[in-house]
């Protein structure tokens, strides 16, 4: 099944076909067809457009490259948007911008892969609680970017913090909650001025207390067998939604017409899932729990690309490596729920000790901003319990995991030739709780610098209001 | 089965190693007195308490050394408002102690009294006081009334004992306070003023043979006469400016009442007036974004502005994490605050705030030698306490969190032969 034509193009054959062939029965042999029924898989599109930038070489700087590479005193040449060359010296043209990093890192810019930012916006009231469709257990159809409001202060503080790229979740009360959309860290007027070009669309799904919890009451699912007998249903829901399109598309190209299924939103985005072309991001915190997921997931024949908050993949860091599935995880968040009970400051190191893809996530408008910081608590907790992992290799957690779990690795995440230039510029070691972000450049363009004002985003609601384009 | 037993060997012999008297030798000392900081001290501990504090590495007969070249000397951590010992799991795992549902005893929220729910096995005591916290105010989050009861102030050593109860009470007269009573500011402040005055006008407490008809119950008006009287601070928490320039007029319609300043997301705008009328602040240094309308002056540079003006502060408002303090006073340094302001906000600020000073949040004599080793600046995040001591007694540096992570560090090294259950390292 091919969901790829837009609706004019729909609109177009239907024209075409009338004005040649009358849409009628004109051929003995064969039967006359409508028009194909296709999907538009892209219905709102990114209109995102860089920052222009120029040139620009940063020297003398400590590099992180993202993908296990330290370099002491060396160089970084971005261009066009793009990173150009990363070394200890690099070639660049003359009427490049320089830029002194004496003293100073460069890392890729932050990746969140875990935020509420847009759909709980600030100011987080009731009128704009829009992340959670907390109607029914199983809710696919409904897409995170259309929740979200653009206007979000928290898009620029986490810009202050060095994130240029965060995938936007609905919330966690439903078993399957929706789909994610992955915005640009670059705040504008609309969610599509911010949507990551290209990036693939993630579905959040769900484990344990939130969906019994919300339900328990209200039909179920109110225990964690109920929870898994949803997910089940709805994966063979789509599984035959998906059989019904293959049918369709193989009468027509046999020269039938057939009539094409009713499009079933919810669905649509399962069936995009078990195509391999929407990623599943699942809120799941025991081990046990995820262990379950994993089999569910060999089930129904998907992937789950990471699992959320995993407070528990410490234990089953072996399990997750098998399955290549990532962990997005909190420092040291604990206890606030009995499934976060077990939460220790070691989980991260642990993960990636085991060799296991492991992602410092913040679902916190608060956390975003410092997700540096949660890296290097994590990262020395790790050296004291005997882990010593380098900090080259332990900010692979911060872009290149996340870009993985996200789709979008091949185009950022790393300081590697060719990728999109989000980098960070930092005043000094960013595993240092005084250390703040000096150049935040997303695709080579300047989002953010700590020394001009003017660069910080103001939006539209603090815009007129106490604080407007205060120290923040 | 010998070797488990020698495990458990070694674990109960280090637990019990611990000397009364103790030198900590060479450590840079952060004594929040007149004597400053200094570069390279030796801390002496006698009997529970701060012996005194003494430049050099000159140790007397009878104590045990302790080597602290290259690390940091501070006194414990004072929590500044958690709900510590009161809550094991906030959400939906059985009761919470830190929440209370309406009941005859109380009116306005004044009565209840913590002191008779702390817990000293939660395993947050645990988890905090390995990572510096030594004591902190604990208090209820909600009682849906006007005021959050009577809170207390412990000890996180074994026995968390309670170094002071009616420690302090807190009231909420920002929006969400004001939801609690009337749904308005113009019903909240009416209720507040009332209830003073009907507990000042009444001297001797009503019995169960006399008549009441008080706004009050007879236990609330109990309560609030040590508010009154000014020996039980009162918290009163507001963000926006307009509020806590409200807070400020009170305080002069009332000067007999300590107050505190609590959350004052916006209380850099009314900074100098803080100042000029003493009323100390407990804030939160991160809160940076307009939340809601009370919270639209929200900067990372509110502490630092504060401190400018002269205003003392605390940090540290959070029950699980109370830990991540040293961080957020690391954040508020990174925005302005001293270095050595940072270090008193989570030390002698609160014990000033909570009217402990005379027993916590200093290294003086006398005192209780609640003391910790960092490895380093305790205010950076990759630092830790290394030792910490309670009462003069070097504690156990494991939690229920450190036995976990060792279980399964064990298990990953292993390669999974042994069932995790059986693993006790």
């Amino acid at each position: 099944m091919k969901h790829t034509h837009s609706r004019l193009t729909l609109a177009f054959a239907c024209l075409f076909s009338v004005m040649v062939a009358g849409c009628g029965d004109n051929s003995a042999d064969k039967q006359a067809q409508d028009a194909k029924v296709e999907i538009d898989s892209n219905p709102y599109p990114s209109t995102y457009k860089p920052i222009s930038g120029e040139a620009t070489v940063i020297t003398n700087v400590t590099i992180l490259d993202g993908v296990g590479k330290r370099i002491d005193n060396g160089m970084v040449y971005f261009a066009d948007g793009k990173i150009a060359a990363v070394g200890e010296t690099v070639e660049y043209p003359e009427g490049t911008q320089v830029i002194d990093g004496q003293g100073k890192w460069v890392t890729p810019g932050i990746i969140d892969n875990h935020s509420h930012l847009g759909v709980y916006p600030s100011p987080s009231v009731g009128s704009t609680s829009d992340g959670n469709e907390m109607v029914k257990p199983v809710t696919p159809g409904v897409w995170a970017e259309h929740s979200v409001w653009a206007q979000d202060s928290g898009f620029g503080r986490a810009l202050a913090g060095g994130v240029t790229a965060l995938q936007i979740l609905p919330g966690s009360g439903n078993l399957i909650g929706g789909r994610s959309v992955v915005l640009k860290n670059v705040p504008n007027r609309t969610m599509q001025d911010m949507k990551f070009p290209d990036a693939p669309y993630g579905m959040k799904m769900a484990c344990g207390e939130n969906p019994k919890r919300v339900y328990g009451d209200k039909g179920g699912p109110m225990t964690r067998m109920g929870n898994v007998r949803g997910y089940r249903q709805a994966w063979a829901d789509a599984q035959d939604y998906l059989r019904q399109w293959e049918r369709y598309d193989k009468e027509y190209a046999d020269g039938k017409n057939p009539k094409a299924p009713k499009r079933d939103l919810d669905l649509e985005t399962l069936a995009g899932v078990l195509k391999g072309d929407i990623l599943v991001h699942m809120h799941c915190y025991r081990a046990d729990e995820m262990t379950t997921m994993i089999d569910l997931m060999q089930e129904f024949d998907y992937k789950i690309a990471s699992f959320h908050h995993a407070v528990e993949a410490y234990k089953i860091a072996d399990k997750l490596k098998e399955n290549n599935i990532c962990a997005a995880l909190w420092a040291d968040w604990w206890g606030f729920k009995l499934e976060a009970y077990d939460g220790i400051r070691e989980n991260i190191p642990l993960v990636h000790t085991a060799g296991a893809c492991a992602i410092v996530h913040s679902d916190d408008e608060l956390g975003i901003q410092r997700l540096n910081q949660e890296a290097a608590k994590a990262w020395s907790d790790g050296k004291r319990a005997g882990m010593n992992i380098p900090m080259e290799d332990a900010w692979t957690w911060l872009s290149a995991n996340p870009a993985k779990s996200l789709g979008i690795f091949d185009k950022t995440g790393s300081l590697e030739t060719g990728k999109n230039a989000d980098l960070v510029l930092w005043n000094g070691n960013p595993f240092s709780t005084y250390t703040k972000a000096e150049r935040v450049y997303i695709d080579g363009g300047l989002a953010y610098s700590l020394d001009d004002k003017m660069s910080w985003p103001v939006s539209d609601f603090e815009l007129g209001q106490v604080g407007e384009g205060d120290a923040k | 089965m010998k070797k488990l037993l020698a495990v458990i060997v070694a674990v109960a012999m280090s637990a019990s190693a611990s000397a009364e008297n103790t030198a900590i030798v060479g450590g840079k000392v952060f004594t929040q007195t007149n004597q400053g900081i200094l570069e390279s001290a030796t801390v002496l501990i006698k009997d529970g308490k701060i012996e005194r504090i003494t430049e050099g590495n000159t140790v007397p007969d009878g104590y045990t050394k302790v080597d602290a070249t290259g690390k940091v000397v501070t006194p414990g951590l004072v929590g500044a408002l958690t709900s510590l010992g009161l809550v094991e799991v906030s959400s939906w795992a059985g009761l919470v102690d830190a929440s209370v549902e309406t009941t005859p005893i109380s009116s306005t929220g004044a009565a209840m009294d913590v002191s008779y729910a702390i817990n000293p096995d939660s395993t947050l005591i645990g988890v905090s006081r390995l990572e510096g916290v030594t004591s902190a105010a604990t208090t209820m989050e909600s009682t849906e009334q006007l005021f959050h009861g009577l809170g207390a102030v412990i000890s996180l050593n074994d026995n968390t004992d309670i170094l002071k109860s009616k420690a302090f009470m807190v009231v909420n007269v920002g929006g969400d306070g004001a939801e609690e009573t009337g749904g308005s500011r113009a019903a909240l402040w009416v209720t507040l003023e009332q209830v003073l005055s009907e507990v000042t006008s009444v001297k001797n407490i009503p019995g169960p043979g006399s008549e009441w008809h008080g706004l009050t119950t007879r236990a609330d008006l109990a309560a609030l006469k040590g508010v009154v009287a000014g020996d039980i601070p009162l918290f009163m928490q507001a963000d926006r400016a307009a509020d806590i320039r409200q807070i400020i007029a009170f305080k002069k319609r009332h000067p007999s009442i300590n107050i505190v300043l609590l959350h004052g997301v916006e209380a850099w705008r009314v900074a100098d007036e803080l100042a000029a009328n003493d009323i100390p602040v407990i804030i939160d240094p991160q809160l940076n974004l307009p939340g809601n309308f009370e919270q639209l002056g929200a900067t990372l540079a509110n502490a630092g502005r504060l401190e400018a003006a002269g205003v003392t502060i605390a940090i540290g408002m959070e029950t699980h994490n109370i830990r991540l303090a040293t961080q957020h006073a690391g954040n508020a340094v990174a925005n302005g605050l001293s270095h050595e302001a940072g270090i008193a906000s989570l030390t002698s600020g609160p014990a000033k705030i909570l009217g402990l000073e005379k027993q916590v949040g200093t290294l003086a004599p006398g005192k209780r030698a609640d003391v910790v080793i960092w490895s380093g600046d305790p205010l950076e995040v990759t630092e830790v306490a290394e030792q910490v001591y309670i009462n003069g007694k070097a504690i156990d540096m494991t939690s229920r969190q450190t036995k976990l992570r060792e279980r399964y560090q064990t298990l990953q090294m292993q390669g999974g032969s042994m069932p995790s259950h059986y693993i006790r390292k």
